[in-house]
């Protein structure tokens, strides 16, 4: 089945255009919408990239910092492929698929610096705030990377600390204090099908793809994470032709978040 | 100031002594044991074999099935949980990702070739040891390869592109950025391409190109392993 579209795929982009009509460097429609769960969750966003919608919520609670880094709070990053969102995602513990997603998003989260880990610290040594980011697709029409990291980066812009009282916090009360969001890391996914590089992969795309490069940037254009996927190589100057594009298409994606 | 001494001596394009050894597992198929620096893995490589339960068949060709593991008291600090963690599963992924572009499983298809990577002490650079040293288990197992897959970690320490990082440099000033790479030997193309830290794109393709330098001297390192097993004769890969 696959590779009589991946064919077609194939054939289509021979003559310069994508199935859905989109240019190979052109994102669909990017929205986000803010406070999903308000009631509920610290912060909370939903991204849609096209068909493509994921949600992410925020969760915050007070724990014992890190022997190493008794000065810093931390974030967990989780991301679970929901059998609501594809007709190929199964129930179950945390297949690789869903453990590789976490962890790329983790990664630009981090090394972006997104949020200043040293002012989640309450107390050195003692307490701190750990941000639990949790990543839900609604429906996957591909690029699930790129659209459960602006959830994730939405939601966070979104969140708000919660109440403490006699050192437990209260749910459901929000203070007015925002979280140290310092920096907005975005990810771009490119894929590569035959010799063909393309933006923003459709779920047909996507299971078509041989390689895969997903990139975090900064919006001075620095990178701060790659992932390379997929089962067949990449040249050094098709690495560098993906991180051109990827730095051009962040500069607009970005504006979603503004 | 510019990070021009490097914490070990070393110059900015040297890569630590390393140490390549094929047939270290007399049961596996193949096996392999690569030491770079005080990082050392080992690899073996099991099959071609039927591969069950069933549905994880492939009809067309033979499935490629890496783990990855460190040994609990391989860390730097704390002793390591033994057991599949997210990062080792993630890491098991990669390397099967890295290696899988060199390789020919035409040949068995509802086969799986499992290979298993060892950590027996880690200093950074572990998935890059660990995938050199399958690389070698497989060619030692006898399985078709197009040319061999060669690993290395490139990254920048305090504002300088270096080959190689070792844990302090990982951990130089609270943050260096760490670039995991792969390259076939022969095409010279990435198999493998992972980073956590800022890099501008300038400093990307330069390390990418350092790095495929380096794995070049690996290559020669693994070829003469394999035939130190081997004998000169009719060589091995190359």
């Amino acid at each position: 089945m696959t590779s009589i579209i991946k064919q077609h795929l194939l054939s289509t982009l021979e003559k310069g255009f994508r199935l859905d009509g989109r240019k190979t460097d052109e994102y669909r429609t990017v929205t986000v919408e803010y406070g999903i769960s308000s009631k509920s969750a610290e912060g909370s966003a939903k991204a849609t990239i096209g068909n493509t919608q994921v949600i992410a919520g925020v969760k915050m609670e007070v724990g014992k910092p890190y022997s190493d880094k008794p000065n810093e709070g931390t974030i967990m990053v989780n991301a679970e492929l929901l059998p609501l969102s594809n007709p190929d995602f199964e129930s179950g513990p945390p297949g690789i698929e869903s453990i590789e997603l976490s962890r790329v998003i983790d990664r630009a989260i981090r090394e972006g610096h997104a949020i200043d880990f040293k002012k989640l610290c309450i107390k050195e040594g003692e307490q701190m705030w750990t941000v639990i980011i949790d990543i839900y697709p609604i429906n996957d029409d591909g690029n699930l990377f790129d659209a459960g990291a602006l959830a994730a980066m939405a939601a966070i812009k979104d969140a708000k600390f919660p109440k403490v009282e006699a050192d437990k916090v209260v749910y459901g009360e929000l203070t007015n204090k925002k979280l140290p969001v310092e920096a907005l890391p975005m990810s771009c996914t490119l894929i590569k099908i035959g010799n063909h590089i393309i933006v923003d992969p459709t779920i047909d795309e996507w299971n078509s793809s041989d390689a895969r490069l997903t990139m975090g940037i900064l919006e001075d254009g620095t990178l701060c994470s790659l992932q390379k996927g997929g089962d067949m190589p990449l040249t050094i100057e098709e690495v560098d032709e993906m991180v051109s594009i990827a730095t051009k298409k962040t500069k607009e994606l970005r504006k979603v978040l503004k | 100031m510019a990070y021009t001494k490097r914490v070990d001596g070393r110059k900015i394009d040297e890569m630590r002594p390393m140490e390549a050894k094929v047939g270290v597992v007399d049961r596996a198929t193949g096996s392999a044991m690569f030491k770079i620096g005080k990082t050392i893995a080992v690899a073996a490589v099991y099959g071609p074999r039927d591969l069950y339960p069933a549905h994880l068949q492939n009809p067309s060709r033979g499935v490629l099935r890496c783990n990855y593991n460190m040994m609990a008291f391989s860390g730097s600090g704390d002793r390591v949980r033994p057991g599949p963690s997210r990062r080792s599963k993630e890491i098991s992924l990669v390397t099967e990702k890295a290696l899988l572009p060199s390789l020919d499983l035409s040949a068995y298809p509802g086969g799986v070739i499992d290979v298993y990577v060892e950590l027996i002490q880690t200093d950074a650079g572990t998935r890059c040891a660990g995938i050199t040293a399958a690389a070698m288990a497989l060619a030692d197992a006898g399985i078709p390869m197009k040319e061999l897959v060669s690993a290395v970690a490139v990254g920048r320490v305090g504002g300088t592109i270096v080959l190689d990082l070792n844990k302090e440099e990982e951990d130089y000033e609270g943050h260096a950025t760490d670039i995991a790479t792969a390259f076939t030997t022969r095409s010279g193309q990435v198999t493998l391409l992972q980073m956590d830290g800022p890099v501008t794109k300038e400093e990307l393709k330069k390390a990418l190109e350092l790095a495929r330098e380096g794995c070049q001297k690996i290559k020669e390192l693994q070829v003469k392993a394999i035939k130190e097993k081997y004998g000169t004769k009719n060589g091995g890969e190359e």
